[in-house]
């Protein structure tokens, strides 16, 4: 059952047509990667499902409802959640800072009391240990190294109990343990419900971790299916390495 | 599940050093403060001194005022002197015309020019926020002259350049200035809390994701828009009562006083000195600056020295101290405490005899 | 007639603006600062050509010769001195230590000049030429003549010389242009020094044109802004535009309506342009994050 879909989405940056026509859907529950050679525009399509860039044309529904270019912070509080392949966090605030700007909190009343208030300060330690920075939260988190500042990213989307996490390339400049580390940690986040969509090049931990696998490629969709479909599909073979692949077997 | 704990191996776990002074410390330090403002003219009653006084109350209610915006969400306005001038008219024309009694109720007048500042704020305030920060940094000069000159120009309402007279208070003699300075004290007390109240609070937690990274605190959930241009229309009602004090001070409104650039740049090196986007910034800054630049113009008299002299302070600053005053004096403290911490620990490591190259404990800032 | 007066002096008016205008996108556009001393370097250069009419005798169009380079060299000094270490920030921090740098320069003229207005008096201040109906003051025509020279040789240095091929390689993207062995410093502090010796340009015929003392800057400073975000930043077409555009707008509205208004006319216009398009004229639609 999908809970996200992307139909015809294009978007165009002057001459060059990022996403052309895509339309794909990703499986409720489960881990979907999303993976495809340089430049077929998964980015630009995590940046239009998350409304960082409004999409030229075409649509995006979340669970029947339709949230095209819906701005950032509402596509955040109907649940989806995004990381970045550059870590994107707040240098100047503290751990515990970064993760509570993420808490929601409702009503108007609610913005002027104090931050720290207890039940989201227990939330908060909870998802720290969870990832392992518990040490670090009253550190600022500029002085983080990059793996630390990625599992910061991850945590502080973790905190609003987003129903989707997007994540763009969590693998990247990751050394094997933390890698091992944060495998775990999705496949527990979504033992409890949480839906994954990955963005990947690093093969095997895509293959390894995915229940489903979707290819991109100049802007669209090339196929979807299993790891072991997709890995031995020739068309995804010569996407990525050119018709040479494919002649040579 | 893979343990990802950052600890060295074998390494006792080091006592954290907290960022801040602990509470204790800062809340008797506020008290001390706030003790000795209130008993400064008492202890020093000559007038000459009193004046300065009074000028140092206005412009720590506007520095503390323009931290709320600028120094929280990273937006510097060089253009506040809009409400500086909106706030100084407002007293001038409501005195004018509904004949308030000059003295104690002119004070009275103070919240209706902070209301009427942030009132204007709010429209000016969303077309300046249409644009990204450095694009906002000019348009809020530009926002500001043409105040100045709407000011001049509808002459019929403003008196054009001619500017607006109001009465001097009913009180007379050498306690003239006390009046002032205890309600600008009471003003600035007001602001401040303000601004410590934001700074804690939930609203003010988003604002700072904003100075660190708009767009991705807008990826958490923060309404950037409102939570702007709400701090800008705060920081105007602050800038606006700090005019509306100085107007009846003064006893006179002219356009370019009003409207005046000097301000600007004034209130933004006193909080850049003292620290900007922090608490107690605003407040070492003032009490700082505001005295050294009242003492200058009575020494010299001359506003170019004046102009030379801040100039070369907010450069000065601006390389060597970016962060301000209180920021440095913070990390100097905990620096000391690190130290002494690496110290203890090298020593009890080691047990008596030479102390070896101490370990790391700092995170790299 | 009197609106077609006020059009075609508006457009020989908005010609030297447009040098002043000119120098502050172009810096902007290559290094992302604003160079808020702009307005008092426009009013340094006027005290310059001044203080050469005066006791040289030199007439203001060939105090360029010395003022024009010279004014080249602050630029380059400024830039090395105060822009170029700043690691943080850039933006935001290079334009408070420009406004920084420009009340110091404040200070000093006021110091050395005291505050009594002044003008360049030459002997064809206030001669004119007749064309039909239409008087146009022989001053307007030569700086306008003066402008087109000058901005005809930024444009041949922009787009025919392998100076200006790295400047627009650092505006469009500095990293990429470091990459390819540009050294954007050096591209940077000259830009600088063009830019200020385009206000040296600009602040000659300001001196020539009106009284002015040290607080004049002010008001330069704004309109000049105005243009500049008008236009759009970066774009020296757009600069050249706007003031044009603006400029006109003002002396019609001084003509038809009152000189009074014509000045609030001004912002007026700049912020209408800024509800409809934020960018300006021809600026660069996304500005770069943060």
């Amino acid at each position: 059952m999908s809970i996200l879909q992307v139909t015809d989405i294009s978007k165009s940056y002057g001459g060059i047509r990022a996403l052309d026509g895509c339309s794909m859907d990703f499986e409720e529950g489960a881990i979907n990667g999303l993976i495809g050679p340089n430049g077929s525009g998964k980015t630009t399509l995590f940046n239009v499902i998350s409304g960082y860039e409004t999409a030229d044309a075409g649509r995006v529904m979340l669970g029947g409802k339709d949230i095209t270019n819906t701005r950032p912070d509402r596509v955040f509080e109907l649940g989806i959640g995004r990381t970045f392949q550059v870590t994107r966090i707040f240098p100047r605030l503290t751990v515990m800072e970064n993760l509570h700007v993420a808490s929601q909190r409702r009503g108007f009343v609610g913005q002027l009391r104090s931050w720290k208030s207890p039940a989201e300060r227990t939330r908060a330690t909870e998802v720290l240990e969870f990832v392992g920075l518990s040490r670090l939260a009253d550190e600022p988190a500029g002085g983080l190294s990059y793996g630390q500042q990625k599992l910061l990213e991850f945590a502080f989307i973790m905190i609003a109990s987003p129903s989707i996490m997007l994540l763009d390339e969590p693998a990247g400049g990751v050394n094997p343990t933390l890698l091992r580390g944060l495998a775990d940690r999705i496949r527990a986040l979504n033992k409890a419900g949480v839906t994954f969509v990955i963005v990947e090049h690093d093969m095997e931990f895509v293959m390894g971790l995915c229940d489903r696998v979707n290819v991109m490629h100049h802007g669209c969709a090339l196929t979807a299916g299993a790891p072991a479909e997709v890995r031995a599909n020739p068309d995804v073979l010569e996407a990525y390495l050119g018709t040479d692949a494919k002649a040579a077997g | 599940m893979t343990a990802l704990d950052v600890t060295p191996v074998g390494a006792a776990a080091p006592e954290h050093i907290p960022y801040e002074p602990p509470r204790a410390i800062r809340w008797s330090g506020t008290g001390l403060v706030l003790v000795c403002l209130a008993a400064f003219p008492l202890v020093f009653p000559n007038p000459a001194v009193t004046q300065i006084a009074v000028t140092t109350m206005i412009y720590l209610v506007a520095a503390a005022g323009w931290n709320i915006f600028s120094g929280y969400s990273g937006y510097i306005s060089i253009g506040h002197a809009a409400y500086y001038g909106i706030g100084q008219y407002t007293v001038a024309l409501i005195v004018m015309h509904a004949k308030i009694a000059a003295g104690w109720d002119t004070f009275t007048l103070l919240p209706v020019a902070g209301v009427v500042s942030a009132i204007l704020a709010v429209p000016i305030g969303f077309l300046l926020l249409r644009v990204r920060k450095h694009t906002f940094i000019i348009l809020t000069v530009a926002m500001m002259f043409i105040l100045q000159s709407l000011a001049f120009n509808f002459s019929w309402w403003t008196n054009g350049s001619g500017g607006l007279e109001l009465p001097p208070a009913t009180w007379q003699g050498s306690f003239y200035n006390e009046p002032f300075y205890y309600v600008g004290l009471a003003a600035a007390v007001v602001a401040c809390a303000v601004s410590w109240w934001v700074r804690r609070s939930k609203y003010g937690l988003g604002l700072l994701s904003i100075r660190d990274d708009e767009d991705r605190a807008q990826g958490l959930g923060i309404h950037v828009t409102s939570s702007k241009l709400i701090a800008y229309a705060a920081s105007a009602f602050f800038v606006g009562v700090a005019g509306g004090l100085y107007a009846p001070f003064i006893g006179s409104v002219y356009p370019q006083f009003g409207f005046d650039p000097l301000f600007d740049l004034a209130v933004a090196v006193v909080v850049f000195v003292g620290g900007i986007g922090t608490l107690s910034g605003p407040v070492i800054g003032a009490l700082l600056l505001v005295p050294v630049q009242g003492y200058f113009y009575l020494q010299f008299g001359s506003e170019n020295l004046f102009l030379i002299a801040y100039g070369v302070l907010f450069i000065l600053i601006l390389r060597l101290l970016p962060g301000g005053i209180a920021p440095a004096v913070t990390q100097l403290w905990r620096r000391v405490l690190v130290v002494r911490q690496q110290r203890q620990a090298a020593l009890a490591r080691s047990g008596p005899g030479p102390a070896p190259a101490l370990g790391g404990d700092e995170v790299a800032r | 007639m009197l609106v077609l007066q006020a059009i075609i002096e508006g457009i020989l008016i908005g010609g030297f603006y447009a040098l002043m205008a000119g120098g502050l996108t172009l810096v902007f556009g290559v290094m992302d600062i604003v160079n808020f001393a702009q307005g008092i370097l426009v009013v340094l250069g006027a005290y310059l050509s001044y203080a050469l009419f005066t006791h040289l005798s030199l007439d203001p169009f060939l105090s360029l010769l010395i003022t024009l380079p010279g004014m080249f060299l602050i630029g380059v000094a400024v830039y090395w001195s105060m822009i170029r270490p700043i690691k943080r920030d850039r933006v935001i921090m290079s334009l408070l230590v420009m406004f920084a740098v420009g009340t110091i320069i404040e200070g000093i003229l006021d110091l050395i000049f005291t505050s009594n207005l002044v003008q360049i008096h030459t002997s064809y201040v206030n001669s004119s030429v007749k064309v039909g109906s239409l008087v146009f003051a022989d001053i307007y025509l030569y700086a306008f003549a003066m402008a087109v020279v000058l901005l005809a040789g930024v444009y041949y240095l922009l787009y025919r010389t392998r100076f200006g091929r790295s400047l627009r390689a650092s505006m469009q993207n500095p990293t990429a242009a470091r990459l390819v062995g540009i050294n954007t410093d050096w591209v940077s502090a000259f830009t600088l020094g063009i830019g200020v010796a385009l206000a040296a340009a600009g602040g000659m015929v300001f001196g020539l044109t009106n009284s002015f003392d040290a607080a004049s800057s002010y008001d330069l400073i704004s309109r000049v802004l105005a243009i500049v975000i008008f236009g759009g930043f970066g774009s020296l077409t757009g600069a050249l535009l706007a003031s044009v555009i603006m400029l006109s707008i003002e002396d019609v509205v001084a003509v038809v309506w009152s000189p009074t208004w014509s000045q609030t006319m001004f912002y007026v216009v700049l912020v209408l342009v800024l509800l409809a398009r934020p960018q300006g004229l021809l600026g660069r639609k996304a500005v770069r994050a943060q």
